[in-house]
């Protein structure tokens, strides 16, 4: 068990990077405290795999160290790194019986057989498929031989870390639902760090105490489910959480005064910085459909079960609103408002204001 | 509601048709043949089983036989192991992949008799570029006419040379099929080189290995052209293999239904080589 640090890292696949869209991963800095339950959230070819397989020892970054309690462990192949990996689609030995899948990693390790069996048999209990052992991997449902592979990952007791690159892609929706809750309550009893890849947020905000969303190459925040929810620092994961995501919508700021379609709307606090082009970003679950506030006008209303989906333009601008209760109809004139102390101001896509009392970093 | 009826029958009559012009009727003839006695002008006389019991009681049938078992095992036990190594170590992707793979196939686009033609002109030991390096620059006696171990070496070499291509290329068939997450995974279990061929790379190949082992056999069970371009069966007997030995009967001494029925036993020996073979290689699949 140890602290991950990744230092400077970067990445990129090609022989002499020039510039930054060269990079797989642009610069990233971090640290993965042990025994947390981190998801590793963003969208497709961002660069998730890659991270992972450069803390695993698979890739050599091209720049940057990777420490493990202070330890440089850059240079170290795989095998000497003591962690795990599951990956999308289930590997299995197809001609070993599960017993032995189970058993590899640690015969390879020269583990003493007595010992081994007693883990197999833990591992086996916990991932509920004691009556499969002797049976040969080749014939088990996918589900099941991708619970063999996390089980070879779970089967050593020293990890560091056990990671997983979207291991539910081939799983049916029902057992995927079965296998998280599994994974989640691995995680308490096996206490090693875990991170779990997904482009699925629901996926990671289940599973993960920590959420890092990463775009294009760099980790764009970090953060509990709840902060990225309440908090985006970008209009990234803004837009990336929640469902329907932010409303992120081209606004003008002059001396601290935001304005939004010609019209000026309180903020949550203080506007930072300056220059750069500006935007308000707020939920569609704090704009609310009244009496007064900005006129717009409904274009489209989806029935969402409990809340509705209010999609109304205001001048050419879309903004979304959840609502409860009775909603307007198509083309009704409507009145939107903000949640002041939820509207905020980003900066190129960066958060820049402050609360009262906190600074925002 | 389901209809039935024959109707499917008919669609498969043309391939019927087709299978008894080119199989069962010809073989016929040869079962025909084998049961009976001719000198010519279409007259037979029944002979019932006799041919069969005077070749398989037959010493020259026997060593027919022994030749033909020991030349296929050893360009097995050469040609197999070989054909992973090579398909082992050709790279699995950048430019050289299509220059190993047009190399290798090479040698397989050669018909046989050529093949024979140029092992034969190779090795001679006057002119022959191998025959005249082997007998003057290494001064190793070497004349496939006159020694039976040089004309033994000579047609193995040359079969392995002419087909180890086709176990290399079917192994890297089956080798490039394997997913990158598998040595992957194989690294972070801390697999080694041996494990990593023994419990995934030969697990994967052994559906095209089935099929190369069972194609190498049949084809060197039955070969023909290559050995008697090369050698004619000699010296002596040495290298008369069974198929030779047929055309000697069949063609050289115009015995037909001797020929007929060795033809037959060479048949059944060799489907039912290949039948247990297949049935071995595939048990375990079905469990
Ligand atoms: N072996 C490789 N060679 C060259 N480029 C690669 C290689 N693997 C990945 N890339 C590139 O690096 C970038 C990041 O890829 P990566 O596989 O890490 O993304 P990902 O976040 O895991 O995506 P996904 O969700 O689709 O798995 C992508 O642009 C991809 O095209
Ligand atoms: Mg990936």
């Amino acid at each position: 068990m140890a602290k991950i640090t990744l230092k400077n890292l970067r990445h990129s696949y090609l022989p002499s990077p020039k510039g930054a869209e060269d990079y797989a991963l642009k610069e990233i800095d971090l640290d993965w405290q042990d025994g947390g339950a981190y998801a590793l959230l963003g969208p497709s070819g961002c660069g998730k795999s890659t991270l992972l397989n450069i803390i695993s020892g698979l890739l050599t970054p091209s720049e940057g160290r990777i420490l493990f309690d202070d330890v440089d462990v850059t240079d170290l192949p795989p095998d000497q790194r003591n962690i795990a990996q599951v990956f999308q689609f289930p590997v299995i030995y197809d001609t070993m019986t599960v017993r032995d899948n189970l058993a590899f990693p640690l015969r390879n390790r020269g583990v003493a057989e007595a010992r081994i069996t007693e883990r197999v048999a833990e591992i086996a209990a916990m991932l509920e498929v004691v009556e499969l052992l002797d049976i040969r991997a080749s014939h088990l449902s996918p589900d099941n031989k991708q619970k063999i592979s996390m089980g070879r990952g779970l089967v050593r007791d020293d990890v560091n870390v056990v990671m997983f690159d979207e291991p539910l892609t081939v799983i049916d929706p029902h057992l995927k639902w079965k296998l998280r809750s599994k994974l989640k309550e691995l995680h308490q009893r096996v206490k090693a760090t875990m991170i779990y890849v997904t482009h699925d947020q629901t996926e990671a905000l289940t599973f993960a105490d920590q959420v890092v969303v990463m775009q294009d190459g760099e980790v764009v925040q970090i953060g509990t489910p709840v902060e990225l929810f309440e908090r985006p620092q970008h209009t990234f994961v803004g837009h990336f959480i929640g469902s329907p995501g932010m409303n992120v919508l081209d606004a003008t700021e002059a001396g601290g005064r935001v304005s939004f379609e010609g019209q000026e709307i309180a903020v949550e606090g203080k506007v930072t910085g300056q220059g750069g082009a500006t935007q308000v970003g707020i939920r569609p679950e704090f704009v609310s459909i009244g009496a007064t506030g900005l006129p717009a006008r409904v274009r489209k209303v989806s029935d969402i079960g409990r809340h509705s989906v209010v999609e109304a333009m205001v001048g050419d601008t879309p903004v979304k609103a959840v609502i409860d209760g009775e909603a307007p109809g198509q083309g009704d004139a409507v009145h939107l408002a903000f949640r002041p102390d939820q509207t905020r101001l980003y900066r190129d896509g960066w958060l820049s204001i402050e609360t009262d009392g906190a600074v925002a970093s | 509601m389901k209809t039935e009826n024959q109707k499917a029958w008919f669609f498969v009559l043309p391939v019927l048709l087709l299978v008894a012009f080119n199989a069962l009727i010809p073989i016929m003839t040869v079962v025909n043949y084998s049961v009976q006695e001719t000198f010519g002008d279409n007259l037979f006389f029944w002979e019932g089983l006799s041919w069969f019991e005077q070749i398989l009681r037959s010493d020259r049938f026997h060593d027919a036989l022994g030749r033909q078992f020991l030349f296929t095992f050893l360009i097995l036990i050469i040609e197999v192991p070989l054909g992973i190594i090579i398909a082992l170590s050709m790279p699995k992707k950048g430019i050289w992949v299509p220059v190993c793979l047009v190399t290798m196939a090479l040698p397989m686009l050669i018909p046989w008799n050529v093949v024979g033609a140029m092992w034969n002109i190779f090795t001679l030991p006057d002119i022959g570029l191998l025959g005249y390096f082997i007998n003057n620059t290494l001064g190793i006696e070497y004349n496939m006419t006159r020694s039976p171990v040089a004309a033994w070496v000579t047609i193995i070499v040359m079969d392995v040379w002419h087909w180890t291509s086709l176990v290399v290329l079917l192994s890297y068939a089956g080798l490039v099929s394997i997913p990158d997450a598998y040595y992957q995974a194989a690294k972070i279990d801390g697999a080694s080189p041996w494990k990593v061929f023994r419990y995934i790379q030969l697990p994967k190949m052994k559906t095209v290995l089935t099929i190369a082992i069972l194609l190498r056999f049949m084809d060197s069970f039955n070969i023909y052209t290559e050995p008697f371009v090369l050698t004619g069966g000699g010296p002596g007997n040495s290298t008369t293999l069974l198929s030779i030995d047929l055309v000697k009967i069949a063609l050289g001494q115009f015995d037909l239904g001797p020929a007929a029925a060795m033809s037959l036993i060479y048949f059944a020996i060799t489907l039912l080589v290949s039948w247990l073979f297949y049935t071995l290689m595939t048990k375990d699949d079905a469990k």
